[in-house]
């Protein structure tokens, strides 16, 4: 029997289980590893070189190059994980989150500040509100001709 | 015997901290934050309790992919505040309890919760935060603390229901503890938050103030919320609530005693992605 996983229709969001821990196993492992001060030197110096001592996905690979964060959690990374990517190009913790948004750092920050974002249309997919698929990126990037 | 005099509900935002070590709680952005735990800090001081149980959850510090304990108990004489990428906290190393840590360790594995035993870890900001934000920036810690990490980071994390019974053992194990120590729980994490994906910096202020609500009144109807309720409605990282249920099983009334009085309650948004909620409960003797 297949197990219940109802909160696969929660939009904007990927739940990090056993699965997703699964595939992400070696690009979590690789960040875990950033939390060494001479690993991150190494990092620094050539990123590609560091990334291929490790059994990663090249799809992972190219995701940490590119510091796509959402791209990273689809390929079975988890934040807190990836935090130390961040922490190692000295962003912080709302920097990383609002990445993932498509907003500029003063719109999420300004989202917050009026008190986040707000649940309603978002907790099913097929409801209207900012975090649905239909209406990525946020912020001004997602407005018309904007790009 | 031993006592839990109180139970201490508090956010763990990583920010907060960095607030704290950078001299910038008087900024006006971290003001409101830290105006909430005045009181708290005048409270440490006037409740100093002789041990802190404190469940947190570790985040990616201690416990990688190489090993996901459920539940974890340190045991350890000291735990040194980790390096979690920005270098450790500049916060004194937490000291143990590890005669107390045992004999829980022995009780609440007797009362079926099978608890994994750890003589080493550092400890990261989902501990130090709390201390910092009710001891304030002291040279060392008041008083010797238990840290007790929940999995909050791979799903299924456990349900509320399993946090809230296991919190009831814990109160059992620490009230046959065969010295006359004064005993807090704290119970940290939350409130509604999310850092992930498009849907992130999800905040809801009804959610949380009715969550603090029926913590105060109803902890046992609140216990059997579903994981999906915590992620539709507080966000996939304010699934960490589960953790403030343990603490809340540990209190007198869930053992026939009398209901808690509420010391003190705060809320505020935001500390960076995250709602910030704190409640105080004492046991009245």
């Amino acid at each position: 029997m297949a197990l219940d996983k109802p909160y696969k229709d929660v939009p904007g969001t990927t739940i990090f289980d056993a699965e997703q821990s699964r595939l992400g196993y070696h690009l979590n492992q690789f960040c875990m590893s950033l939390m060494q001060a001479d690993n991150r030197t190494r990092f620094k110096a050539n990123e590609r070189a560091y990334l291929d001592q490790w059994p990663m996905t090249e799809e992972q690979k190219q995701a940490v190059l590119a510091r796509d964060l959402n791209r990273c959690i689809a390929a079975g990374g988890n934040i807190y994980f990836l935090a130390k990517i961040g922490a190692t190009d000295g962003k912080s913790f709302q920097q990383m989150a609002g990445s993932m948004t498509g907003m500029t750092e003063d719109e999420y920050r300004a989202m917050m500040v009026g008190g986040g974002r707000s649940p309603d249309g978002n907790r099913r997919l097929g409801e209207d509100g900012d975090a649905q698929p239909h209406r990525q990126p946020q912020g001004k990037a997602g407005q018309k001709g904007a790009l | 015997m031993a006592t839990i005099t109180a139970s201490v509900y508090t956010s763990h935002v990583p920010a907060i901290g960095a607030a704290i070590d950078l001299g910038k709680t008087q900024e006006p952005y971290w003001q409101p934050v830290f105006k909430g735990y005045e009181f708290s800090q005048q409270w440490m001081r006037e409740n100093r309790p002789d041990v802190i149980f404190l469940v947190y959850n570790d985040h990616a510090t201690a416990f990688s992919l190489e090993m996901i304990p459920t539940f974890a108990i340190g045991t350890a004489a000291e735990f040194q505040p980790a390096d979690e990428g920005w270098g450790p906290r500049p916060v004194p190393t937490v000291i143990g309890h590890p005669e107390l840590a045992s004999h829980i360790a022995h009780s609440v594995v007797q009362d079926d919760f099978d608890l994994t035993i750890v003589n080493k870890m550092p400890v990261d900001h989902g501990l130090t935060v709390p201390l910092s934000l009710m001891c304030g920036q002291p040279l060392a810690w008041p008083c010797p603390v238990i840290p007790f990490a929940v999995n909050v980071v791979q799903y299924p994390v456990p349900s509320g229901k399993r946090c809230f019974e296991l919190g009831k053992a814990i109160g059992r194990a620490i009230r046959s503890f065969d010295k006359p120590l004064k005993v807090q729980i704290w119970g940290t994490g939350g409130m509604s938050h999310q850092l992930q994906g498009p849907r992130a910096g999800l905040i809801n202020a009804v959610f949380d103030n009715r969550f603090l609500d029926r913590l105060i009144a109803d902890p046992q109807g609140l216990a059997l919320m579903s994981h999906i309720d915590y992620l539709r409605e507080a966000g996939s990282e304010g699934i960490e609530l589960v953790m403030w249920l343990i603490a809340r099983g540990a209190m007198a009334d869930m053992a026939g005693g009398a209901k808690p009085h509420v010391a003190h309650r705060f809320y505020h948004v935001p500390a960076s992605n995250t709602a910030v909620g704190h409640l105080i409960l004492e046991n009245v003797a």
